[in-house]
C-alpha cells in the first residue's frame, strides 16, 4: 500500500525492467510463486515459534525440544496429534489449533531446511555409556544413526530434560506409542531396571 | 520465498557484469538502504537481528539509552530470591555480531519529512524506515503524591527491571516478621496483564518460608485480571487464600481497591472508600506509550496506531511502531507480543524495500508466571490479521489458559517451561 504511494516514474521504469528481467529467471520460481497460498507464508508461521524453540527451531532451553532439521512428516504427526489433543496437554495442544494442514506442512518444511544446532548440556558419562548400549540393541532399528533427527524424530541431542517428559508420558500412558516402541522400551526396563530411561536419555544428551 | 532475490537476480541478469550495461545498477541492487530503530528492549533488538537475517543488504543501527538491557520478564523472581538482576541483564554484542550498529544515546526526536532520528548526544541519523519500540511510561499525576523522584528512592514502582527491583527486595527483606506489602495494580491498558498478581506471588512465595506471618495486600483499579481463576487455584493451594489466615488479599476496584493518593512519608494510600498502611509499597503507575512516542507524535491518546499488517504507524509513514508502545489489540503487552510484532515489521519493511508487498501477518502471544514452587501458569494465543477492522483477532477455538486443577506434573513443568522460555525469547532477540 504505501509502496505504491511512493513510486514515481524511475520506479515505474524500475519495476518495468525487473518485469522484464523477471522473463530471464528459470521458470521454477515463477512457479513457485504462483503455487503460493494465501495467508502467511511458512517462514511467516515459523518465525513464531522461535519464542520458545529458538532462533529457527534450535532451542537453548532445556525444557523446550529443538525442531531445527527435524523431518516434516514427524513434525506434522506432532502438530496433528497436538491439535487432537492426543499428547499430554500442557500448551502446544492450545497452539496447534490454531493451524491448516497445510499451514503445519508449511512449518515443517522451513524446520526442516533448517541447520540444527546442538549445545552442550551435561550428562553422566556411566549412565551415557550404558544407554548407548540399550540404544543399539533397543531403539536403533528405527532411531538411526544414534538418534540422529530422521523419521523417527531428533534424539541425539536433544535436551535431556524435554526427553525425560516425554518419556515420562510414553510410560504413564498420556502419550500413544508408536508401532513396536513400547515393547523395545518395556525390554530395555526388563534388562536395565530404573537406569534405562535415565541411560538412554544421558546418551542422547551426550551427543554434541 | 523470495521469487527474486539479490542472488537470483544477479544469475538471471548472467551475471553481475551485464547488469552495469544496463545502467541502473544502483537502482537495482538498491543503495544501502539504512533502518534505524530506536529502543533495544524486546522489540527493538528482535527487530534489528531479523531485518539482518532477512537482508543483509540493509544497514540497520539501533539506538538504546542503556549499556544493556534487563529484561522485566522474569524480574518478579529477584523478588522471591530465585534470581538475581544480574542473571536477567544482557549486553548488545550478540546484535552486533549479526552486523547490527548499536549505539548508546538517547532519541529526543525523529523527523518523519526528512527521515532523520535526533539523540540527546547530538547525532542524527538518517532513515528509510525507522523503527521505534521504545515500551511504556508512566502517567505520574494518577496518584497524587507519586511521583519519580519516590519512585526512585522509597516507594518503587519496579515496574522496569533494575535498581527499583533490587530496592523492592530489599525492602521486603528488611521489614518485621508480620510485614504488610502492599502492591498497586495499574488500570488496563498496561505492561505484562498477568504481572502484579505474578510479583505478589513470588513476594509470597519468600515470604512463606521466611515471613510467614507477613502479609501481603493488592490493591486494584480493576475488578477482574489475567489468568484470575489460576491465579486463585493457586494462591489457595499454596498461600491460603480464602481462609481468614490468608498470606494474599486481593481488593478490587468494586471493594476500594483504587487509589488516587499516596501519602509518602507513613506509606499511606488514599482510596476511594478507606486508606491502606503497608511496611513496603510498590505502586505500578497507570500507564502509556513511552515519551519519545510523544516527541515523535506517534499517538493517538496514550499508545501508537499502527498498520497491523506491517506495523507501520498510520500517524507517520515509514515508521514502524512495535511492542508495548503499539496500540496492538488484541494482543497484551508483553515480551512474546513484542517479539512476534517485530518479525511482522522486519518482513515488511524488507519486502517493501525489494518493491513487494508485505506478506499476510501471523502473531502468537506466549506468556507464562510462576505462582509458586512448582507451579506455573501460562496463557497463549495464535492472532491472524483482521485486515476490515485493522484488528490482530485470536484464531478460534486456539489459545487460552492452562486447564484448572491441572496435575501437580503440568504445573511443575510449566515452570521449567518459564524457564526455558525465557532462555529462547532472550537469545531470539539479541543473540
Ligand atoms: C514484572 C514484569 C514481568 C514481565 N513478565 C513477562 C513475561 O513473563 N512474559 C512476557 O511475554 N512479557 C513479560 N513482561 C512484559 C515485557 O517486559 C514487555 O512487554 C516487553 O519488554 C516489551 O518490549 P518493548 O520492546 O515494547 O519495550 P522494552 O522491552 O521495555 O524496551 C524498550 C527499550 O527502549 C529504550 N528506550 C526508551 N526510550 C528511548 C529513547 N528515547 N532512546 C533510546 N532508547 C529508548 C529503553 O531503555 C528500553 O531498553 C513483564 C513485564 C514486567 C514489568
Amino acid at each position: 500500500m504505501n509502496s505504491k504511494k511512493t513510486i514515481n516514474t524511475q520506479g515505474c521504469n524500475r519495476l518495468l525492467s525487473l518485469l522484464a528481467l523477471l522473463a530471464l529467471v528459470p521458470f521454477q520460481l515463477s512457479a513457485e510463486s504462483a503455487r503460493l497460498p494465501a495467508g502467511p507464508s511458512g517462514q511467516a508461521l515459523a518465525f513464531t515459534c522461535a519464542g520458545c524453540h529458538g532462533t529457527d527451531g534450535s532451542s537453548v532451553g532445556p525444557s523446550m525440544p529443538a525442531i531445527a532439521g527435524m523431518d516434516p512428516e514427524v513434525f506434522v504427526d506432532a502438530m496433528k496429534a497436538y491439535r487432537q489433543d492426543e499428547r499430554n496437554p500442557s500448551i502446544m495442544n492450545r497452539i496447534a489449533k490454531a493451524y491448516t494442514d497445510e499451514q503445519f506442512e508449511a512449518m515443517g518444511w522451513f524446520f526442516a531446511s533448517q541447520r540444527l544446532r546442538l549445545f552442550p548440556q551435561p550428562y553422566d558419562p556411566r549412565l551415557a555409556e550404558q544407554g548407548a548400549r540399550l540404544h543399539d540393541d533397543y531403539c536403533e532399528k528405527c532411531h538411526e544413526n544414534g538418534g540422529r533427527p530422521g523419521d523417527a524424530g531428533t534424539l541425539a541431542g536433544q535436551w535431556m530434560p524435554y526427553l525425560h517428559f516425554t518419556m515420562e508420558d510414553f510410560i504413564s500412558g498420556k502419550r500413544k506409542w508408536p508401532r513396536k516402541m513400547q515393547r523395545k522400551v518395556d525390554a530395555a526396563i526388563e534388562e536395565a531396571g530404573g537406569d534405562a530411561i535415565p541411560a538412554l536419555v544421558n546418551y542422547y544428551g551426550s551427543q554434541q | 520465498m523470495t521469487p527474486l532475490n539479490r542472488r537470483t537476480f544477479i544469475q538471471a541478469a548472467g551475471g553481475g557484469a551485464a547488469l552495469a550495461t544496463l545502467g541502473f545498477p544502483s537502482l537495482v541492487l538498491g543503495a544501502a538502504r539504512r533502518v534505524v530503530v530506536v529502543g533495544g528492549g524486546v522489540g527493538g533488538c528482535t527487530a534489528a537481528k531479523y531485518l539482518r537475517k532477512l537482508a543483509p543488504d540493509i544497514a540497520v543501527t539501533l539506538i538504546e539509552s542503556k549499556p544493556a538491557y534487563t529484561s522485566c520478564f522474569m524480574s518478579n523472581e529477584v523478588l522471591s530470591g530465585d534470581r538475581t538482576l544480574q542473571s536477567l541483564t544482557f549486553g548488545y554484542d550478540g546484535l552486533r555480531g549479526y552486523g547490527v550498529e548499536v549505539i548508546e544515546d538517547s532519541v529526543v526526536g525523529i523527523d518523519p519529512e526528512r527521515k532523520r532520528v535526533q539523540t540527546a548526544g547530538g547525532s542524527r541519523f538518517d532513515y528509510d524506515a525507522c523503527i521505534v519500540s521504545p515500551g511504556v511510561g508512566f502517567k505520574w499525576d494518577a496518584i497524587e503524591g507519586y511521583d519519580e523522584q519516590i519512585a526512585n528512592q522509597s516507594i518503587p514502582h519496579a515496574w522496569y527491571a533494575g535498581p527499583q527491583t533490587q530496592l523492592l527486595r530489599n525492602q521486603i527483606e528488611s521489614m518485621p516478621e508480620g510485614g504488610h506489602v502492599i502492591i498497586v495494580a495499574p488500570p488496563n491498558p498496561f505492561k505484562c496483564p498477568p504481572g502484579p498478581y505474578e510479583r505478589a506471588s513470588q513476594i509470597a512465595l519468600y515470604c512463606k518460608h521466611h515471613k510467614p506471618r507477613a502479609k501481603i495486600t493488592i490493591l486494584d483499579a480493576k475488578d477482574a485480571f489475567s489468568k484470575q481463576g489460576l491465579y486463585i487455584e493457586g494462591w489457595t493451594k499454596l498461600y491460603g487464600y480464602g481462609t481468614d489466615d490468608s498470606m494474599i488479599q486481593w481488593v478490587s476496584a468494586a471493594q476500594g481497591g483504587a487509589i488516587e493518593g499516596l501519602d509518602a512519608s507513613t506509606r499511606t494510600l488514599v482510596g476511594l472508600v478507606e486508606d491502606f498502611q503497608g511496611d513496603v509499597v510498590n505502586i505500578i503507575p497507570p500507564q502509556k506509550a513511552n515519551a519519545i512516542a510523544f516527541a515523535a507524535d506517534l499517538v493517538d491518546g496514550d499508545w501508537c496506531p499502527v498498520d497491523k499488517r506491517t506495523f507501520e504507524s498510520t500517524r507517520h509513514q515509514h515508521i514502524y511502531v512495535l511492542g508495548d508502545a503499539s496500540s496492538a489489540s488484541k494482543m497484551p503487552k508483553s515480551a512474546y507480543a513484542a517479539n512476534s510484532q517485530a518479525k511482522v515489521a522486519a518482513a515488511a519493511i524488507a519486502a517493501r524495500f525489494q518493491g513487494k508487498e508485505p506478506g499476510d501477518p501471523t502473531f502468537v502471544n506466549t506468556c507464562y508466571s510462576i505462582v509458586g514452587e512448582d507451579f506455573g501458569i501460562s496463557v497463549a494465543a495464535v492472532y491472524s490479521l483482521d485486515a476490515e477492522t485493522n484488528s490482530i483477532e485470536p484464531i478460534p477455538g486456539s489459545g487460552g489458559v492452562s486447564p484448572a486443577n491441572a496435575s501437580p506434573e503440568i504445573r511443575k513443568r510449566e515452570v521449567s517451561y518459564a524457564h526455558s522460555w525465557f532462555k529462547n525469547v532472550i537469545n531470539d532477540m539479541m543473540k
